[in-house]
């Protein structure tokens, strides 16, 4: 299978969830559902993930009848998927057990679709009447405890609403969307090659990751080559994110076991490393930097001594550290068996990125689907089985572990030659999709031209979005203290999740 | 323990000073309540930060603003979890319809006097998220706001000059 080439067939509505069965049967994942809005029709879409190749299968659905037969069944990860379809475009998934909104909140209007094409973009929505019905527990003893959505730190908002017994947490729930900006919609009206700075603001520490989907997705659609230099400086950039976020979050779990050292030691770290990107590339984060057909930001001889002395800092630095966090009784207490997501239940999930890894699922994008220059590096993948907090904390460690070497190797070997082309506009009625592992895990972008060669649809998949799913599990019958650290070492986006 | 206590000496003080510096983007309006606070907290400040639509790109910038490089708590500026003890609100944006009742109910949790500072430029009303359905857009629409600082996102040093000047 080539790079970033996804398989697309299209199968009667009453076919739809019989292919989700057949998947599900062959042992393949669900990676995203959505549903676009065609002049004629809508359209509902599920890509599935089988051995790193990923398939969509698409079906149209007509705009009187506007349902669809749920797979939710099938795959739990649906859920929400669906839910949010029903919400924002109003086709209603039967069969789904749970009907109720999702990021939409019951105080919109109930036929608001906000990505309906006959929805405008800027309709101001009254608010109006409505309830929401939370999951309840009853019986003696048992008590609720709600959070958010603005919470105790710096912090994006969300809500919890856990049900406890004395201690230990039997229920959570979580109500997510109060970030919800309509980036989706906003894509509607946004040329191809702007779109990447709204890519780069989906969530905003996997601004490299977003916006390169973005552009490889582009780039899928209208067959634009990205010169060597750029592809090699664009995978350096993703490995800096990844670091970066990898520090600074090792820190935080540190910070939540009160054992703060490690946070100003590791965010000491993370400043260096950003301080770099802003003396080579002109922002902290590499902000807007990849763009359809390339980058806008180079390196230079000194720039790669700079960036080579640092990594050996950082490394030293970063191997007493790592020391420290291992060597203390303390923290293993709070960090062993603490927030368990099996892998039984990160197989039924379809949970990505270092959460998957840390539950014994070995999947990485950059090996399985990789772009260049990924397929022409080796690179290891660390697995582990225990699925606790301390099993997610040691992914990341090697991550980052690995990252430098690969930054090393990168910059030892960079090619040479221009760092950008002329990218074209896409052709109409065509699609593109891109898969990129950002430092959370995949990402996946699907782009659709209209009639008239405008965008149509953006679809942005966030690792988050299934994510959040596996917190919600891991936290059972842990104590509600220790739900600070569980959520830490998920650390998943609220604005990737809400869009 | 000893590995600890010798990567702590080792490192020593990193602090920087970093007043002045990336002071060019904030904007005091004025206020007379940053006078009363200067006056009745001595310097001393209490912040709860409230993201009310960001990309969490400020959020980011303003948890570095904790590090000991820039260690805002030598400035006797701190972070609380609980609006009640708030003297100043450091919103980001652009505030989402979602966001907006929440929002309101922090300020209103948050006693007077109390100041209001619009982070970044989504907060501002600059940035790439304009009104839309879902967006209800700068940070003053819904709540006043005594001081801004642009920025996507702002840097540390920003946000830190910012947050003095708007109390000084």
């Amino acid at each position: 299978m080539s790079v970033n080439k996804v398989l697309t067939y299209t199968v009667p509505a009453d076919k739809f969830a019989g292919t989700a069965f057949e998947q599900k049967k062959k042992g393949a994942f669900l990676a995203a559902e959505w549903s676009a809005e065609s002049e004629n029709y809508f359209e509902v879409y599920a890509c599935y993930r089988l051995n790193g190749e990923y398939q969509i299968v698409r079906t149209e659905i007509s705009k009187e009848k506007a349902e669809f037969d749920s797979i939710s069944g099938y795959y739990l990860a649906a859920s929400r998927f669906e839910r949010q379809i029903y919400s924002l475009m109003g086709i209603k998934a039967i069969g789904n057990t749970d009907q109720r909104p999702w990021i939409k909140f019951e105080d919109w209007p109930v036929d608001a679709w906000p990505l309906r094409k006959n929805f405008k973009q800027n309709t101001v929505l009254r608010r109006s009447e409505g309830t929401y019905d939370w999951i309840q527990a009853e019986g003696e003893g048992v008590f609720e405890i709600p959070v958010g959505p603005v919470h105790a730190g710096i912090i994006e908002p969300g809500h919890f609403r856990f049900q406890a017994v004395g201690e230990a947490i039997i229920n959570l729930e979580e109500r997510l969307g109060y970030v919800h900006k309509g980036i989706e919609k906003r894509y509607e009206s946004t040329p191809w090659l702007e779109g990447y700075k709204l890519a780069g603001r989906v969530s905003g520490d996997s601004t490299v990751a977003h916006s390169l989907a973005y552009c490889i997705a582009l780039e899928a659609m209208t067959g634009c080559k990205v010169p060597a230099r750029a592809a090699w400086l664009r995978a350096i950039f993703l490995e800096r994110e990844r670091i970066a976020n990898h520090l600074g979050d090792i820190g935080a779990i540190g910070n939540d076991a009160a054992f703060s050292i490690l946070l100003y030691q590791l965010m000491r770290l993370k400043e260096m490393l950003l301080r770099t990107n802003q003396l080579l590339w002109g922002h902290r984060y590499v902000m807007d930097k990849i763009v359809p057909g390339g980058i806008v930001a180079d390196i230079d001889k000194n720039g790669i001594e700079q960036i080579l002395t640092e990594l050996k800092k950082i490394e030293k630095e970063f191997k007493l550290l790592v020391k420290i966090y291992d060597g203390n009784p303390s923290l293993e207490e709070r960090v062993l068996t603490t927030g368990i997501l099996s892998k039984a239940q990160a197989l039924e999930l379809g949970v990505v990125g270092f959460v998957a890894r840390a539950s014994g699922l070995d999947i990485d994008s950059r090996v399985q689907n990789p772009f260049s220059p990924y397929d022409q590096l080796e690179i290891k993948v660390p697995v582990f089985t225990a699925g606790d907090v301390n099993a997610r904390v040691w992914v990341r460690i090697e991550e980052v572990r690995e990252s430098i070497r690969l930054i090393r190797l990168l910059l030892n070997n960079l090619p040479s030659g221009a760092i950008k082309t002329d990218c074209p506009l896409p052709p109409p009625n065509k699609t593109g999709f891109a898969v990129v592992e950002g430092w959370r895990g995949e990402i996946i972008y699907w782009l659709q031209s209209d009639s008239k060669g405008a965008i149509n649809r953006c679809m942005a998949r966030d690792p988050s979005a299934l994510n959040w799913k596996g917190l919600e599990y891991s936290v059972l019958d842990n104590i509600v203290p220790d739900f600070p650290l569980c959520n830490k070492s998920f650390n998943a986006s609220y604005a990737g999740n809400d869009l | 323990m000893i590995r600890t206590l010798f990567q702590i000496f080792k490192t020593g003080i990193v602090t920087e000073n970093v007043l002045g510096r990336d002071a060019d983007n904030i904007e005091v309006l004025g206020s007379k309540l940053s006078k009363i606070i200067k006056k009745r907290f001595r310097g001393s400040l209490t912040i709860r930060q409230i993201d009310a639509g960001s990309c969490n790109g400020c959020e980011l910038e303003i948890h570095a603003l904790n590090n000991s490089i820039y260690n805002i708590e030598q400035y006797g500026v701190r972070f609380t979890a609980s609006p009640r003890f708030a003297d100043l609100l450091l919103v980001t944006g652009p505030v989402t319809l979602n966001m907006e009742i929440a929002l309101k109910r922090t300020y209103e949790a948050t006693p007077t006097p109390k100041l209001v500072v619009a982070v970044g430029d989504c907060g501002c009303g600059q940035g790439i998220f304009d009104e839309n359905y879902a967006t209800i857009g700068a940070i003053d629409k819904v709540i006043p706001v005594d001081a801004r600082i642009k920025g996507c996102p702002p840097t540390p040093a920003a946000l830190l000059n910012g947050i003095l000047q708007a109390i000084s």
